[in-house]
């Protein structure tokens, strides 16, 4: 469902009288959108009927963020990147450090091709993580509809380390929710406002819910903001078995879906599609929490960062602040390069930065140090 | 342009899409032309209306005892004119199951065709919320003759000050769930112009962008603050809310307790604005039989609130306080409005009604019944007991 104006009277009006009043904002959409490329657009829909207001709204409706460069737009279906490329290519190029609309994404999710990663200094790196989000075909996004993508999941037979159970929201009990929480798998109804006025909290808690292994290792969200938010993770360093289990569990996931005849949306282009345009390509966040309370307060620790083409975020996620020197570590990039690349990435960077750590708890320079920009 | 819940399916993947769906869901084809826009009326949906319905076991709004399955399933492929839906409707119910204090409607109105298209859902939600008024058959009264007001000075050592609200939509305009930006600036242009017309000086604010959810769920707080604003004469006696839950929301009041030239006031503001407006060709929505047509359908009818705020000390404390109001058709709030608790001794007591009475009637009624609270202070604070009065009638069936 849209939630946008969907009458024709609006199209009446001018391009002038529907144009946002863009003057306070700074986001990746305000930066791109103009009169004439709304003028073009606000005619269209894609065939489920979601429009470029649907697209634009949150942006419109957040004007920025304090930390971070927001996107501002969101997809609605599959279709929305092909129907207002007008808007959502140049939104991708600046997001994507100049992906072009001809350039093409590789895929690679054998774990096998990631070197090391088995060897991160559980003295410092406390956790390690992966996630991506899958939107299954044949649906449209949550912007439009919280959908029932979860129903193959519910039923599927599974054994060994994917032996688990599928917890819907609705109808939860306390103590199963205690425990989610306990386990930090539980995910709440979203409160930003970048999710929210884009439509993602509606009909909450319904279709929604979490699937995890006996193992607490491997967990999918289902239906907040990607029809799939797929995770792996575990306690101390060893990012190379994280990625393992979820190339592997990403990979019976498809086939299940497959079996239920829906595939995930992908093209050669985008690279995996999901709702937010920042996610396209891998969707891939990889990242450890990492005790760096030296680095951190070192002049150039900013610029280390970005030349490992790596981010940093509190230990509480995104929009949270570190606490005791210990930071959410993870790739920067999504789109252009493959998993195994921008694992490969948060890998060597943290290790790198670990040792930098080291030098500095005795002392030394970590001038030598420096890398060059990847 | 589609409406809510449509289905996504490419040519290739459909017969695909259909076989694969058998075992649990119930699959009804999707046809659908690819290169052009859907419209209402040539689609036919993929998933039954069973399977959109709404979760509405937890929830407790008038919304969600009225809107059966069946309801659900006859109205969920209409649209109105200007496309707005009945999921677009609900949604504000669906997302809020409840309130702690007051039961919420949990609906909206998109614009004045849909109290008609919907009427289905929003006659039972009008019966349940206006006391057993039937929209169907009654017609309700519309009465700004300030004049007919009796007894409107109140004893200034209780009332503190007066105040009257109601609001009014612009006929041709989505309202604030539905409305486009174009729209929504129209609608104030349309307002400003008329006030550029009043012989008062006005100034420009603004108000806080709603942060109920309530309201946000509705949609109302989309744009924010493209084309809002309040405009109020120097005194800040008379004032405009433009297009926040309301196209327009329209207020009198002033400190003491002078409630006869609070209204007297509103009603001259209300008709020179209407005039004003109708001058350049536009009007008010609003029929017989639910008066004027605003937002939410709490507000139908006069869309009217006259309330005080008066200092109760002992008669707050009297058990029977409640159940004086409810006779008296009265309610009480905090003093920062609906969703305050009161501070101190000092209430919000306005008129419960919207719907069935006109202004002068629940505007003498608020006279009457915050008269008659006066009284039961005063023979409190002597010592002497109070009766509960009996119910006030109710409008004529």
């Amino acid at each position: 469902m849209t939630k946008n104006c969907h009458n024709d009277y609006k199209m009446k009006f001018s391009v002038d009288d529907e144009y946002p009043d863009l003057s306070l904002h700074n986001n990746h959409m305000a930066k791109v959108l103009n009169k004439e490329i709304y003028g073009k657009l606000r005619g269209k829909s894609t065939p489920s009927g979601f429009t470029v207001d649907d697209v634009i709204q949150t942006g419109v409706d957040n004007p920025g963020h304090p930390f971070i460069m927001t996107v501002g737009c969101v997809a609605g279906d599959e279709e929305s990147y092909e129907v207002f490329k007008d808007l959502l290519d140049p939104v991708i190029s600046d997001r994507h450090g100049g992906y072009k609309p001809t350039d093409k994404h590789k895929t690679d999710l054998n774990f096998e091709n990631l070197k090391g990663g088995d060897d991160l200094d559980p003295n410092y790196v406390l956790s390690s993580r992966v996630r991506t989000g899958r939107s299954i075909k044949g649906f449209t996004l949550p912007p439009t509809t919280a959908v029932e993508s979860a129903e193959p999941l519910r039923s599927c037979p599974s054994r060994g380390e994917f032996k688990g159970k599928y917890y819907p929201l609705t109808g939860m009990t306390d103590a199963e929710q205690e425990q989610l929480i306990a386990d930090h798998f539980l995910f709440d109804k979203p409160v930003s406002p970048l999710l929210t006025c884009a439509g993602m909290a509606r009909d909450w808690p319904d279709g929604r819910g979490i699937w995890h292994n006996d193992n607490k290792t491997f967990l999918v969200w289902v239906n907040e903001e990607d029809h799939l938010r797929v995770i792996s993770m575990q306690k101390g360093g060893n990012m190379k078995e994280v990625f393992r289990r979820f190339c592997v569990g990403l990979q019976k996931i498809e086939e299940i879906f497959k079996k239920h005849n829906h595939g995930f949306m992908w093209n050669e282009h985008l690279g995996y599609i999901l709702t937010c345009p920042s996610n396209l390509g891998t969707g891939l966040r990889g990242g450890v929490h990492v005790k760096l309370p030296k680095l951190s307060t070192h002049a150039k620790f900013e610029e280390i960062l970005t030349r490992l083409r790596l981010q940093k975020r509190g230990t509480g996620g995104v929009d949270t602040a570190s606490v005791g020197g210990v930071f959410d570590i993870s790739n920067a990039d999504r789109l252009g390069s493959s998993e195994v690349y921008q694992v490969q990435l948060v890998v060597d960077g943290v290790k790198l930065m670990v040792e930098m750590e080291k030098k500095l708890e005795k002392g030394e320079s970590i001038d030598g140090m420096i890398p060059a920009q990847k | 342009m589609a409406s809510s819940f449509t289905r996504l399916m490419s040519g290739r993947n459909k017969a695909v899409l259909l076989a694969g769906l058998g075992a649990g869901t119930m699959a009804t084809g999707f046809l659908l032309s690819e290169s052009s826009p859907l419209s209402a009326d040539l689609k036919t949906k993929l998933y039954p209306p069973s399977s959109d319905y709404p979760d509405l076991r937890k929830h407790n709004n008038c919304m969600a005892s009225a809107l059966t399955p069946a309801i659900y399933a006859k109205l969920r492929d209409r649209v109105t004119p200007n496309n707005w839906t009945l999921d677009q409707t609900i949604q504000t119910g669906v997302d809020n199951p409840g309130h702690p204090f007051i039961k919420t409607v949990g609906c909206v109105a998109g614009d004045e065709e849909s109290y008609e298209v919907f009427s289905d859902l929003f006659t039972p939600v009008i019966v349940d919320r206006h006391n057993g008024y039937d929209p169907k058959t009654m017609i309700h009264p519309t009465d700004l003759d300030a004049s007919k007001i009796t007894n409107g000075m109140f004893d200034e050592n209780y009332v503190l000050s007066s105040r009257v609200r109601t609001g009014r939509s612009i006929r041709g305009l989505s309202l604030p769930p539905a409305c486009s930006r174009a729209e929504r600036r129209e609608v104030e242009r349309v307002v400003v112009t008329a006030l550029a017309g009043l012989k008062d000086d006005l100034d420009h604010f603004l108000f806080d962008k709603p942060v109920s959810p309530l309201l946000t769920c509705a949609f109302m707080a989309r744009d924010w603050p493209d084309a809002r604003g309040i405009w109020h004469n120097n005194e800040k006696t008379f004032l405009i809310w433009i297009n926040e839950e309301d196209h327009t929301r329209v207020i009198s009041m002033e400190k003491g307790g002078n409630m006869k030239r609070v209204f007297e006031r509103f009603c001259r503001g209300l008709k020179q604005v209407e005039h004003l407006i109708q001058e350049r060709g536009w009007e008010f929505m609003w029929n017989e039989h639910l008066g004027y047509i605003l937002t939410c359908p709490s507000n139908l009818g006069t869309g009217l609130r006259a309330g005080v705020h008066v200092r109760l000390p002992k008669l707050s404390k009297d058990a029977r306080f409640s159940k004086i109001l409810d006779n008296l058709r009265l309610q009480k709030r905090g003093t920062g409005g609906v969703d305050t608790a009161a501070t101190g001794d000092t209430f919000d007591i306005s008129n419960n009604d919207r719907l069935g009475k006109s202004e002068v009637e629940l505007v003498q009624l608020l006279i009457d019944g915050v008269n008659h609270l006066i009284e039961c202070e005063k023979k409190l604070e002597k010592g002497q007991d109070i009766k509960v009065p009996a119910p006030v009638a109710q409008f004529k069936k």
